[in-house]
């Protein structure tokens, strides 16, 4: 194949339409959907889950399954048209000319295969290389997605590898024959903050290296401003903005792209003084979308009779702006430099007495070394140490720390579904650390609930959401009749903000937000005082995440209610929070106002978490800070400080203390305190790491 | 691993003493008991000739003690009698009465090494045990080479395009197979197959293709001392077919999954062949779950054989298992329930071993 001469654009994808047969319809997923990347050029394609932006990856792979098929349009690779090629050349040109990157490490690596193996296939199928010569091949690139001690990877099988790990060998696998175009689905979703940040940073090294073109599949828009040039935003099957990133982000052309920078926290918005602005409304289905324009039911520049006439609309170009164009009949006419209409300010509720209060509370976990064959050495997993906070009534405190920092744990304990191992728990100065749930009195259940993660599994599929709702009431013994718990529950609905109707709905028929909602109302059937939210937008689309937030927010203020609110999403916890916790190894390494803990002085571990958190503002200048390495196991936590395997801080503290000794927990100022064995002088020096520069 | 594998061999053991004693219990109710009197000794045997003959033989001692005879771990029963010439004759569990009286052993059980004697046939039941068993573990080889390869063949074609033609044909072809119960196919075949009147047979034997009358031998007697294609292969393609449904529609259905999984689509989007794809990333990950029924398919091959055997008269372990109950000798059925545990358990040892092997992901740290 001519491919090594070849310099006009990398892929052409013009007018492509994307359709899934099912029995009963078609289903278009995308419709006259049109891009090209150019060489070298990483583009971004964003939009919420369900708007075709994986579809069109996989049309570009020519890799639709069975129901799937291209109904319109063209996708040229290099010149050629994908579309017209054999199997057996389009085998030649997968995971040779165009690799692919995806979202979930350990699903998309064969669990019964070396990762060696899983490698060398590529270049001994592709470049007909011997084994020996692709095993030198593999031994390279993976020094390149800088894995420790590539040998000893190479030999291991996926799953003894931690989920950054994994996704390094994922990229390493796309990068084994230097494809030309790279395509990356959600590549980073799966895995923490700070993993994700050194992965950002590696395929961006990687593509500036071997000169490869990307396109960027992500829902974030943080993460497609720090890695691509040009975006393309889509929503319900269409591109509907497209252009370079400082074009779409400062001058966006189309409803949909500013509505839905709106709903993102971005430093500056506040619960309340400038509270986010939800899109209104659901995302169509995609058999149930609008005549006319897909946003239009949802959008605020709406009119009547223009927006939902039968024409489809077509792509416009922008008048400035390098090849910037919006699928918007009205975008010249409006006038994007109104600023939001302020949505009403709220009243902050006044904080009152301490409900909760954690005394150096420990939770250890033995486990079996060896879980099937049983055997002798067992392990403790230290999951929480000497954790110790205070939370008062109508308080958001938000506890972060990325996945193993032992956050879970102590939301189990505290809900009881796990004792203590040490310490206490004061629940209104009553000690509850070592009651489980069984054994606690229904008014304990009842004031202390829990909204959970994922909403899709937290519903019984199986019984309606009145029913659902009522048997809470029924266990927390509220009301005294089934007459007086259905109005109870109807109340609840319509405290959640869901139409009364839902009542008879079963769990399917409802989106992922409005299950959240059912899951809020179940948590606050028991007028709970005390809730533990566990990242309870983080699986909700972004347009959504903000209604969700907002509720819980509201229902706050009203009830009175501590909220305990697990993430690892700072922007979201920096939003709504009045005090945070950050966690790290069981640890709890920094606790303070929101404001004290986002501004200097940091302790070493959030310094790194806040430069690592995408932010989808292109005014804002962050200082750069990548952690080598991953979270250490708390089966085997490093001697002293817990965070001194990562902290670039390490060589400021004299006498090597970080290695020896568990460092104090210090007050530095009022409420703010840090386990830290940086000095104050050092810690006062500190610089911002998030500055939004001058306009 | 090691102490895995004792642990394993010492639940054996326990659950093999558990189950001996149930089958124990069952069969010295009192009238099984009566009913063993009467066949061995005479039908029309009055209430106390049944009661004497029973004392006589230790039969009437409380339970607990005759089971711990049966292991070996309580002295053996023995009886004082005047006969008729007024000579004392002793007689008893572990001795003949013609034994000098210095060799006469006081514990005979399992744990020495002695298995009973079986009142039906007239013989040591280890003997017989050991003998039926290698015939019925020759069936099942046979059975298992042609029947695992088979499944797993057809489970594997129909599993890796799941919906396609050759998937719908090959699963209709499974279904139907476990849906004949064995004494259906095997008579079928017999007809067709081992008949001189009817079926093919005569008609090869007239175009002169075959020397004797019929292509297969419809009686499998002789496959006990000397198998040969012909006389052995239907017994073994009839209980073949039965089980291979079973294991196919299992790998089929874990075929599929695989084919489904993420790391199939990384493979394909790698550019690796359709071929490769299968033999490569999803066969290992297929098999892990049908090893597993597999396995199981062993203890039920060495019971379920029961129809099979009498079918083609072939004297193996599951004919030996319906006459031992049917005439209720006691140690026969002691001995065959402690091999069924063994073979149970120790299928499962080598099914949960054979799993740290296909699943890289148990591992023995």
């Amino acid at each position: 194949m001519a491919t090594q001469d070849y310099d006009g654009p990398i892929l052409e994808i013009e007018n492509l339409s994307i359709s899934f047969f099912t029995r009963l319809r078609e289903i278009p997923a995308v419709m006259d959907f049109s891009v090209t990347v150019q060489p070298g050029e990483a583009v971004g394609l964003v939009g919420e889950s369900g708007c075709g932006k994986s579809t069109v990856a996989l049309g570009v792979m020519q890799d639709l399954g069975k129901n799937g098929r291209v109904v319109g349009g063209t996708i040229k690779f290099k010149g050629q048209d994908l579309g017209q090629m054999t199997m057996e050349e389009l085998g030649n040109i997968r995971g040779c000319e165009i690799a692919m990157i995806y979202q979930e490490p350990m699903a998309s690596l064969n669990p019964a295969m070396r990762i060696g193996r899983q490698l060398m296939e590529v270049p001994m199928i592709h470049q007909d290389m011997s084994e020996t010569d692709a095993y030198q091949r593999a031994l390279q690139v993976v020094t390149d997605v800088k894995l420790p001690d590539p040998g000893r990877i190479l030999n291991s099988f996926p799953h003894q590898l931690s989920g950054g790990q994994q996704q390094r060998i994922v990229i390493a696998m796309a990068l084994m024959s230097e494809p030309s175009l790279l395509i990356l689905d959600e590549p980073t979703t799966a895995l923490d903050v700070t993993v994700e940040a050194a992965v950002v940073e590696l395929v961006k090294d990687l593509g500036k290296k071997y000169r490869t073109s990307m396109l960027f599949i992500s829902h974030n828009l943080g993460l497609v401003l720090e890695t691509c040039d040009r975006i393309c935003v889509m929503y319900s099957g269409e591109a509907v903005e497209t252009g370079r990133i400082e074009d779409v982000f400062d001058k966006m052309q189309h409803p949909y792209t500013q509505a839905l920078f709106r709903s993102i926290p971005l430093p500056g918005a506040d619960k309340n003084s400038r509270p986010l602005v939800a899109i209104p409304g659901n995302f169509p289905l995609p058999h149930e979308r609008p005549k006319g324009c897909n946003f239009g039911p949802r959008c605020d520049y709406f009119e009547e009779g223009r927006c939902n006439s039968n024409k489809a609309i077509p792509m416009a170009h922008v008048e400035h702006g390098d090849r910037h164009e919006s699928r918007c009949l009205k975008f010249a006419e409006i006038d994007w430099d109104t600023p939001v209409i302020e949505a009403e300010k709220k009243e902050k509720a006044a904080i009152g007495e301490v409900v909760l209060k954690i005394d150096n509370l420990k939770k250890y976990y033995e486990v079996a070394a060896n879980a099937i064959f049983g055997g002798g050495n067992k392990k403790v997993v230290k999951a929480n140490e000497t954790l110790s906070f205070e939370a008062r009534e109508s308080e958001t405190l938000a506890i972060v720390g990325e996945s193993g920092c032992g956050k879970s744990t102590f939301a189990k304990v505290l809900m009881g579904l796990e004792t203590a191992t040490d310490g206490e728990i004061l629940l209104d100065n009553k000690a509850v650390q070592n009651t489980a749930i069984e054994d606690r009195d229904t008014k304990t259940v009842a004031d202390v609930q829990m909204v959970f993660q994922n909403p899709f599994d937290t519903l019984n599929p199986s019984m309606t959401i009145g029913r659902q709702i009522i048997r809470a009431l029924e266990i927390f013994k509220v009301g005294n009749s089934e007459a007086e718990r259905r109005t109870r529950m109807l109340e609840l609905l319509d405290l959640v903000k869901l139409p009364r109707e839902f009542a008879d709905r079963m769990p399917r028929q409802l989106s992922g937000g409005q299950k959240q909602r059912v899951g809020i109302a179940r948590a606050f059937a028991g007028d709970a005082r005390i809730v533990v939210a566990d990242e309870p937008v983080s699986a909700l689309d972004v347009s959504v995440q903000a209604a969700v937030t907002d509720l819980l927010m509201d229902i706050q203020r009203e009830h009175k209610t501590t909220l305990l609110f697990i993430s690892h999403d700072l922007s979201i916890v920096r939003y709504l929070s009045d005090r945070v916790m950050v966690m790290y190894l069981g640890h709890v390494v920094e606790l303070g106002t929101t404001d004290q803990v986002f501004s200097p002085p940091y302790h070493p571990y959030t310094e790194a978490l806040l430069s690592a958190v995408p932010i989808a503002d292109t005014s804002v200048i962050k200082k750069h800070i990548v952690l080598e390495g991953d979270i250490p196991s708390a089966m085997n936590p490093p001697p002293g400080c817990p965070f001194q395997t990562r902290c670039g801080w390490k060589s400021k503290v004299s006498g090597g203390l970080c290695d020896i000794e568990m460092p104090p927990v210090r007050e530095i100022a009022d409420g703010h305190q840090v386990k830290c064995h940086l000095s104050d002088e050092e810690l006062a020096g500190m610089e911002a790491v998030i500055k939004i520069a001058a306009e | 691993m090691g102490t895995f594998i004792i642990r394993r061999l010492g639940q054996m053991l326990l659950t093999a003493l558990c189950l001996t004693f149930i089958v124990f219990f069952m069969t010295n109710l009192t009238p099984n008991l009566e009913k063993l009197a009467k066949t061995q000794g005479n039908f029309r045997m009055s209430d106390e000739a049944v009661n004497s003959w029973l004392s006589d033989r230790g039969y009437l001692a409380p339970l607990p003690y005759k089971f711990g005879q049966w292991v070996g771990v309580a002295p053996g029963w023995t009886n004082e009698k005047t006969d008729n010439v007024g000579q004392t004759v002793v007689t008893g569990r572990c001795f003949l009465a013609a034994t000098p009286v210095e060799d006469r052993a006081q514990f005979c059980g399992v744990l020495q090494g002695f298995w009973g004697y079986s009142s039906v046939f007239k013989t040591d039941v280890d003997a017989l045990v050991a003998k039926r068993l290698s015939a019925t573990g020759k069936l099942m080889g046979f059975v298992l080479l042609l029947m695992v390869p088979m499944a797993l063949i057809v489970g594997i074609l129909a599993g890796m395009r799941e919906g396609s033609n050759l998937d719908r044909t090959l699963s209709t072809f499974s279904i139907a197979s476990t849906a004949t119960p064995e004494y259906v196919s095997g008579v079928i075949f017999i007809a067709l197959l081992a008949s001189s009147k009817f079926g093919i047979s005569p008609i090869l034997a007239d175009w002169g293709w075959i020397d004797t009358k019929t292509l297969f031998l419809g009686s499998a007697k002789k496959a006990v001392d000397d198998a040969t294609f012909r006389n052995f292969f239907l017994p073994v393609l009839t209980i073949s077919l039965y089980g291979m449904g079973y294991i196919a529609r299992m790998t089929r259905a874990s075929m599929a999954e695989v084919m489904t999984a993420q790391y199939i689509r990384t493979a394909r989007l790698k550019g690796v062949s359709f071929r490769n794809v299968v033999m490569k990333h999803a066969l290992r990950n297929a098999l892990i779950a049908p090893f597993t029924v597999i396995m199981l398919q062993v203890p039920w091959l060495l019971n379920g054989v029961v129809i099979v055997e009498y079918l083609f008269a072939y004297d193996g372990f599951g004919r030996l298992l319906v006459e031992a109950a049917r005439g209720n000798d006691i140690e026969l059925l002691m001995a065959i329930s402690v091999v069924s545990v063994i073979l149970v358990l120790l299928t499962q040892l080598i099914s949960d071993i054979g799993y740290v092997f296909l699943n890289p992901r148990i591992r023995i740290s």
